[in-house]
């Protein structure tokens, strides 16, 4: 069977000053549509990799990615990028940000007004209609990441990749973020691959839990289901025994079984 | 030691959780201590005057100080100036101190506005002359002729700043595009580079007889728009003032945000967008910085090029009042060179402003 998106055998290796470098070997992943997926692993492992790949931004070195039938070469806003710094431009306003890439992608799709209408749409999808004349250094940091995600959404992508969007975000803020995104998330459905190192937001938020073992040539470990029923909150599955379950199982694969290279070390 | 905890209570009464506020309110605290030393304040005495009792005082104490600061500065200057002055003697007769500079000062304006006269004269001498002769004759052929009176200090100003404007401006057209080329392609820097490190350190003394030559043989044409002597001292201050800004450019365009550049590549911006959208935004402080140093140089260079060359303008001005040495001669020269200084600072006080204008960060502090 074919999935939606669908890794097969990818590898890369860099080139770097001492040597080539193996970063990722003989990855599997079949995704379907409009699956959560997290990928979990330590730092360093490869994840942001795998996503930059997915993305188009780096080339894997063997094997490929095909999405919905067609082979990925190239970044292109079908695969759209919620960065973990933003990376709003801070030269334009919320509004313009977004419209940089609905101009874009709707360029002969869209009159100008429809395409207005979308991005009002899309900036009141993530709540930030109120701030949308703001320049991103007038705003707060999850107010910025929402824009990312609207940025991403508004080009209607096949997926939506996310490399550590919460990372830099403090816990309340992260919690009002992950909420949003489970409300999208249920809301159009879409396919949605994440990077993150933080357990309980990968099992809250995954259908599964890609966990990856550490690199060098770090691959694939184990993958999780999380069965939990949608919608999920946090407040009651916080004590659910399915939850804590799957809670357990990721941690035991980080701290057991993949130690955090550095840990020996230190 | 009371002032102290007076200004700490009253921070910490007006302080929010708002950091920016929190900021102002450090900003003031600051201003305090400083003013503490100037205000009028006695421990015993009940009342005591404070700038921030005022609206704006903050603001005003801040403003008085830089201002009173500089002017002390020039002052203890000028005393030294003149202290020095007094002991230099050179046989052009006593270095000039800043009482006989202030008199050459108003011997230029004057000689300005005599020749100014004298050429109004002469056109109305010559429109009468010519009315006569159409009155006698109305087939009589009538010459109207130039005024060639002598430059005088205000005109060579002006021909100098029409030169380092024309030869600026061309370098700005090849510098900012050439600096954007090589800081988004690699190879193409990594060819240029050689040639840029070269050129770059060369003196505009080496490049005039150069220039002269070249300009002589190519600029020929009947009724030339330009004289060749303002051409060659562009082109001069245009070989000289191209560095700075491509280096800066080109280090801009390389200095992209990562993150953005990959935000313009998901996007799939095409190429002149991408520029548009992300690289000019992102580079435009650096590209002020080179054509802020451009410019300087540019002046610089002018100055030296028409002093060698006997191009009109301020150098050709210093050149024949050297030449001409006169008791006056020194001090008209430190008339020219305050007049260069001056002028230079508000060239860079104007771009200052242009950068303010089209840069998208209004609140960084601009130096």
């Amino acid at each position: 069977m074919q999935g939606y998106l669908e890794i097969s055998k990818v590898g890369i290796e860099f080139n770097t000053e001492s040597g080539n470098f193996r970063a990722l070997q003989d990855v599997n992943l079949k995704v379907e549509k409009g699956e959560f997926i997290s990928l979990i692993g330590h730092s360093g492992c490869g994840k942001s990799t795998v996503l930059n790949i997915l993305a188009g931004l780096y080339q894997a070195t063997e094997g490929g990615v095909i999405l919905d039938g067609k082979e990925v070469n190239a970044p292109s806003p079908d695969r759209a990028v919620v960065f973990q710094n933003h990376a709003l431009l801070p030269w334009l306003t919320v509004y313009e940000n977004v419209e940089l890439g609905v101009k874009q992608v709707f360029k002969d799709r869209k009159s100008k007004a429809e395409m207005a209408e979308w991005i009002d749409h899309n900036l009141a999808l993530v709540h930030i209609t109120h701030a949308k004349h703001k320049r991103p250094h007038e705003i707060s940091g999850g107010m910025k990441q929402r824009v990312g995600i609207a940025r991403c959404l508004a080009m209607q992508p096949k997926v939506l990749l996310m490399d550590e969007p919460f990372g830099a975000l403090d816990a309340l803020t992260r919690a009002h973020l992950q909420d949003s995104v489970m409300e999208i998330h249920a809301q159009l459905g879409t396919t949605v691959v994440m990077i993150t190192h933080d357990v309980d937001e990968a099992v809250l938020l995954s259908d599964r839990i890609v966990m990856m073992s550490n690199g060098p040539a770090a691959t694939i470990g184990e993958i999780l289901s999380v069965t939990l029923p949608r919608p999920r909150n946090r407040l009651a599955l916080a004590e659910d025994p399915d939850f804590v379950h799957a809670r357990q199982q990721v941690l035991q694969f980080l701290y057991d079984k993949h130690k955090f290279p550095g840990a020996k070390a230190a | 030691m009371r002032l102290r905890t007076a200004i700490a209570s009253r921070a910490r009464s007006h302080s929010g959780e708002n950091p920016e506020a929190m900021k102002v309110k450090d900003e003031e605290k600051k201003m305090h201590s400083i003013i503490s030393r100037y205000a009028f304040i006695k421990r015993e005495q009940t009342w005591r005057f404070e700038w921030s009792d005022i609206p704006g005082g903050v603001a005003i104490a801040k403003a008085l100080r830089t201002w009173s600061l500089s002017i002390a500065g020039i002052l203890v200057f000028l005393l030294l100036w003149q202290a020095t002055a007094n002991s230099i003697d050179t046989s052009l007769g006593q270095f000039p101190g800043p009482v006989q500079v202030w008199t050459q000062v108003q011997n230029l304006a004057d000689e300005h506005q005599r020749e100014n006269e004298r050429r109004v004269e002469f056109f109305e001498r010559q429109e009468t002359r010519n009315a006569e002769l159409l009155a006698q004759d109305p087939n009589a052929e009538i010459r109207v002729r130039p005024y060639t009176g002598r430059p005088t200090f205000l005109d060579q100003i002006q021909t100098s700043l029409m030169t380092v404007g024309f030869g600026f401006a061309i370098a700005m057209l090849i510098a900012i595009p050439l600096g954007i080329l090589c800081g988004l392609s690699e190879t193409l820097y990594s060819a240029v580079n050689p040639i840029i490190q070269l050129f770059k350190p060369v003196s505009p003394l080496a490049w005039l007889p150069l220039v002269t030559m070249v300009v002589s043989a190519l600029y020929v044409s009947e009724s030339p728009m330009f004289e060749k002597s303002f051409i060659t001292s562009a082109i001069t201050v245009a070989l000289c003032c191209l560095w700075p800004t491509v280096i800066n450019t080109t280090v801009g365009v390389a200095s992209v945000d990562k993150d953005l550049i990959n935000v313009s590549r998901v996007i799939c911006l095409p190429t002149h967008m991408h520029i548009r959208k992300i690289v000019l935004p992102s580079a435009i402080p650096l590209i002020f910085t080179g054509m802020r140093l451009s410019l300087a140089t540019g002046w610089m260079v002018l100055i030296a090029a028409e002093m060698l060359a006997q191009n009109p303008g301020l150098g050709k001005f210093i050149w024949d009042e050297f030449q001409n040495g006169s008791s006056d001669s020194l001090g008209r020269i430190m008339v020219a060179v305050l007049v260069i200084g001056f002028i230079g600072l508000i060239l860079d006080k104007l771009m200052l402003a242009l950068q303010r204008r089209v840069s998208w960060d209004k609140q960084t502090v601009l130096r």
